[in-house]
């Protein structure tokens, strides 16, 4: 009983359990054979591409900012790879800098435009949603005269970002699980962790108690364009051409993910562990479906369920969290 | 005693918003080792007041000082640096976080080095717990608990242990009483004498003046932005107060006037 | 008036500090620049009749969008209502072959009843607006996705509306003017009227203002939030049914371009997302902004994708002239206090 209620109060306790319903919804309605899903790389390779941009983004909800720019960003990333190492012949690492660079431009226009003005960060970044989907459109027809551009990678390129191991799981994978160890690690362990939950707590107090809260904004929406930008620079290399269009999905499932994953939309309140869970159960809402006898056009339907279940969850366990008295040798808890 | 240089002290202070004067020649002082009660109605002045001498505003006249030394606060961080420590109605700002991180905002505890250098979470709960039972808030013994899920003068004691940890000299306490009940409000007097017998100069803001007079060694009336009285220990009664704050006319005297409105 | 009298500068000062001041100069320049580009077929009923088509759509759904975003809410499920509004016409009276004001009727009814369950999420779970709305796009997608499949086993169904339907929702007059413009102007309108004659606009600025004063202050903010939702809703579905009568045809995937641009008409309308100001005035400027912007890139030879760049660019220097603004007039009203 003790362990259940200490497992429940933590925030990442609604995402494993709306996996494991999914899961086991799933396997009485769907009649799916578990062993067969665990070992296919479909639902896997979706959650790695979302999960990549799910983590910084969660990061910065949990600061008490959003981020919808990355919609525009992974486009931009696999453009700007297939353009500059595709279209004009450049050695591949300069096509890749330049996507990351340019996922670093816009995460600094992001974050300063955010701390200087008072203006919502989501009506901020989708004003540069927008202008970046503008920019890489024009971009690729001034440049190329086409909406879809071919780059072939040099094979070390392939092995680290593009290649499919088993013939079914892209590299991208191990990025994302790297990813989430570090973020997890800075988020639980280090100084820097503590000054994004006391931003999301109250930004006028953490500016107070001496955390550079303007540098750690901009320096939060860097990594989430910068996090965009990567995975579209993988899927550049991994399918050796870039399309213009994609990646406005990306901005709902990410924020689904996060929030699914018990981050508190509001800030201060949430954890990797959760992101990653949350971003798992989406993957595998979307992609399980095809393994199931359940028509895929319900899948929508199951996400907007489980994301108001998880919400509805989430509430109520924070409040669980809230409430905690440690028990004290056999004195019963009083409440 | 009445030698002593003052902790902080306030010369002349006029705070005005463009043409609107709140703040009218305030003088104050406190010495360590005391507590000032600053008592007003709502509108008094009382939160502009304090934003002044924690640094967010800065005097439009007059003149701020520490131990007898003129100093102009940069902003609120410059005035926490000297010292001077706020603590709100509510404590602490950061109910979602555990008390062991919100202890530390800013100042983490590290452990290890370069790179690899980690947040102290245990040293940091350890740290956070032994100084808020240091207080006689034994209750506390857990630093993973949530700030949020504490008791109203279990926050107001978490947040002044941790002003006391930091250093803080001059304390200052924004109505620390007015949202609690008659056992948590007593709770936070038996902190606010314990933190002036450690020799912190304490600023308790207040409209409670039970509670004031619990404390007090010394007593000023904000009334309209201005000192409206001025005096120690023992020299007013409960009632003469009273009185005062209710703006110098005398409880009988509202009375009165309230019945002759209805 | 009397501000012109007594000075220029002091007519131009006042007006400078209303809402709509900067999407009115946003929305000047704009058509300048495209009329001088676009040249005489911009100016002419050719560009008109474009824009005004594009902006009588989104106009339609910006409206009730702004006053949520006034009220400090959002509404994101309006990409999702409407193709399950034009669906759900296209499915009644094209597929099943029932009168078609029961197919009109049931589709603004689910519009309406998908408000009433935002409505009711915001308000009696304390779960954010972004998110709740977003839960209920996704449901209705999947039901619509779903239901589609289910009974017409395709994801585009078709409908041929008799004439009087298609000359009320679905005409264009000389061949260009969508009746739609005519019904943007009525719930521009009525919604000028809810938001600036009616008590209620004091009421929904104050929601967004301090949802708990508003309370107390005896406003009752929960029918009223939910009451602003059900109009999303049915601006939504009135859109998905001017559009399934026009074409002749619902599709599954129409309707998620109209989330953000929706929003972005509203904020280059000057209300600013944290609510408690803002003007329908401004959100019909906005709108004719982004619909000029979006329609007159077309008719300047230049590339049509600048047109993102351009809105993009105009998103940012609204809001932050907003911010401008807003600072201006809070200086304005401390001076004169």
């Amino acid at each position: 009983m003790d362990l259940i209620s200490s497992l429940l109060r933590r925030p990442d306790a609604a995402s494993v359990l709306s996996l494991v319903g999914v899961l086991a919804f799933y396997m009485l309605f769907g009649g799916v054979d578990l062993g067969r899903f665990a070992a296919a790389g479909s639902w896997v390779n979706f959650a790695a591409n979302l999960g990549i941009v799910a983590l910084p983004v969660g990061l910065l909800m949990i600061a008490g900012e959003i981020d919808i720019s990355i919609g525009a960003m992974i486009p931009a990333g696999s453009m700007t790879t297939a353009i500059l190492s595709g279209y004009y012949g450049l050695p591949i690492w300069v096509g890749m800098a330049a996507a990351l660079a340019l996922g670093v431009l816009v995460g600094l226009v992001n974050g300063l435009l955010t701390v200087r003005t008072t203006v919502p960060s989501l009506i901020i970044t989708l004003g540069t949603l927008v202008a970046m989907q503008g920019v890489v459109l024009s971009a690729s027809e001034l440049l190329t005269g086409n909406s879809s551009v071919g780059v072939k990678a040099p094979e070390w390129a392939k092995v680290l970002f593009g290649q499919l191991i088993g013939g079914s799981h892209q590299v991208i994978i191990v990025w994302w699980l790297i990813l989430t160890a570090f973020f997890a690690y800075v988020l639980q362990e280090t100084r820097f962790g503590n000054w994004i939950y006391a931003m999301g707590g109250d930004k006028e107090s953490a500016r107070n108690a001496g955390i550079p809260t303007q540098r750690l904004t901009i320096a939060l929406f860097v990594l989430s364009a910068t996090c965009a930008s990567f995975v579209g620079m993988c899927q550049a290399i991994l399918f050796n051409s870039a399309q213009v269009s994609g990646g406005m999905g990306f901005i709902f499932n990410a924020i689904v993910s996060v929030v699914v994953g018990g981050v508190l939309l509001t800030g201060g309140f949430g954890s990797v562990l959760g992101i990653f869970f949350g971003t798992v159960t989406f993957a595998v809402v979307i992609q399980g479906i095809y393994f199931t006898s359940i028509d895929r056009n319900w899948s929508n339907l199951i996400i907007g369920l489980v994301l108001l279940i998880a919400v509805a969850m989430n509430e109520s366990f924070r409040k669980l969290a809230l409430s905690y008295v440690p028990r004290k040798g056999n004195k019963a808890v009083n409440v | 005693m009445s030698e002593k240089i003052p902790v902080l002290e306030l010369q002349r202070v006029d705070k005005s918003f463009g043409p609107i004067e709140v703040l009218n020649e305030v003088s104050l002082k406190v010495n360590a080792g005391e507590v000032l009660c600053l008592l007003g109605d709502n509108g008094a002045g009382k939160s502009t007041l304090i934003k002044t001498l924690a640094g967010v505003h800065k005097p439009t006249r007059g003149k701020i000082l520490m131990d007898g030394q003129e100093v102009a606060f940069a902003g609120p961080r410059d005035a926490a640096g000297r010292g001077i420590a706020t603590v709100h109605q509510f404590g602490g700002t950061f109910p979602l976080m555990s008390i062991g991180r919100s202890f530390f905002v800013g100042v983490e505890p590290t452990k290890g080095w370069g790179p690899f250098k980690r947040f102290d979470r245990k040293k940091a709960n350890e740290i956070a717990v032994k100084a808020v039972q240091d207080f006689g808030i034994t209750r506390i013994d857990d630093g993973e608990r949530l700030v949020g899920g504490l008791s109203g003068g279990e926050r107001q004691s978490l947040a002044i242990a941790r002003a006391v940890h930091f250093g803080a000299r001059v304390l200052i306490l924004d109505e620390p009483t007015a949202a609690l009940g008659v056992k948590q409000a007593s709770h936070v007097l038996r902190i606010v004498n314990e933190t002036k017998r450690r020799g912190l100069a304490v600023i308790f803001i207040t409209h409670q003046v039970m509670h004031a007079m619990a404390v007090g060694d010394h007593f000023a009336v904000l009334i309209r932005g201005a000192i409206a009285a001025d005096f120690r220990k023992g020299e007013k009664t409960r009632e003469e107060i009273t009185d005062l704050m209710a703006g110098g006319e005398t409880m009988a005297q509202l009375e009165a006037n309230v019945e002759g409105n209805t | 008036m009397a501000a012109v009298a007594t000075g220029g500068t002091g007519g131009l000062g006042r007006f400078a500090l209303r809402p709509e001041a900067g999407s009115f100069l946003g929305l000047i320049v704009v058509y300048t620049f495209f009329a001088i580009l676009g040249g005489q077929n911009f100016i002419g009923s050719p560009g008109w009749s474009s824009w005004l088509n594009t902006a009588a759509d989104v106009g339609i759904i910006a409206l009730p969008v702004g006053l949520l975003m006034i009220a400090g809410e959002l509404d994101i499920s309006v990409g999702a209502v409407l193709p399950a509004s034009s669906l759900t016409v296209a499915i009644i009276s094209g597929h099943f072959g029932l009168p078609i004001y029961l197919g009109i009727a049931s589709a603004l009814g689910v519009g309406i009843a998908v408000g009433f369950l935002n409505g009711l999420l915001v308000t009696q779970t304390g779960i954010p607006s972004l998110i709740a709305t977003i839960g209920t796009m996704f449901g209705v997608m999947g039901l619509t996705l779903g239901f589609t499949i289910l009974i017409a086993g395709s994801t585009g169904v078709f409908i041929t509306p008799d004439p009087l339907t298609k000359s009320l929702f679905g005409d264009a007059l000389g061949g260009m003017f969508q009746v739609a413009i005519f019904w943007w102007s009525g719930f521009a309108a009525v919604i000028y009227w809810l938001l600036h004659v009616s008590p209620w606009g004091n009421w929904i600025a104050a929601l967004g203002g301090d949802r708990v004063s508003a309370r107390n202050a005896g406003i009752p903010t929960q029918r009223l939030t939910i009451l602003l939702y059900m109009l999303s809703g049915f601006a939504a579905a009135f859109v998905g049914v001017t559009q399934v009568i026009t074409f002749g045809s619902a599709q599954v995937a129409a309707g998620s371009s109209f989330i953000f641009n929706a929003i972005m008409c509203v904020v280059i309308g000057g209300v600013l997302l944290t609510g408690g100001s803002g003007s329908v005035i401004g959100i019909v400027l906005g709108t004719m902004t982004f619909a000029i912007v979006n329609q007159g890139i077309f008719f300047s030879g230049l590339n049509p994708n600048f047109g993102s760049i351009v809105i993009g660019a105009l998103l940012l220097a609204a809001v932050l002239s907003n911010d401008t603004f807003h600072a201006l007039a809070l200086r304005h009203a401390a001076k004169r206090s």
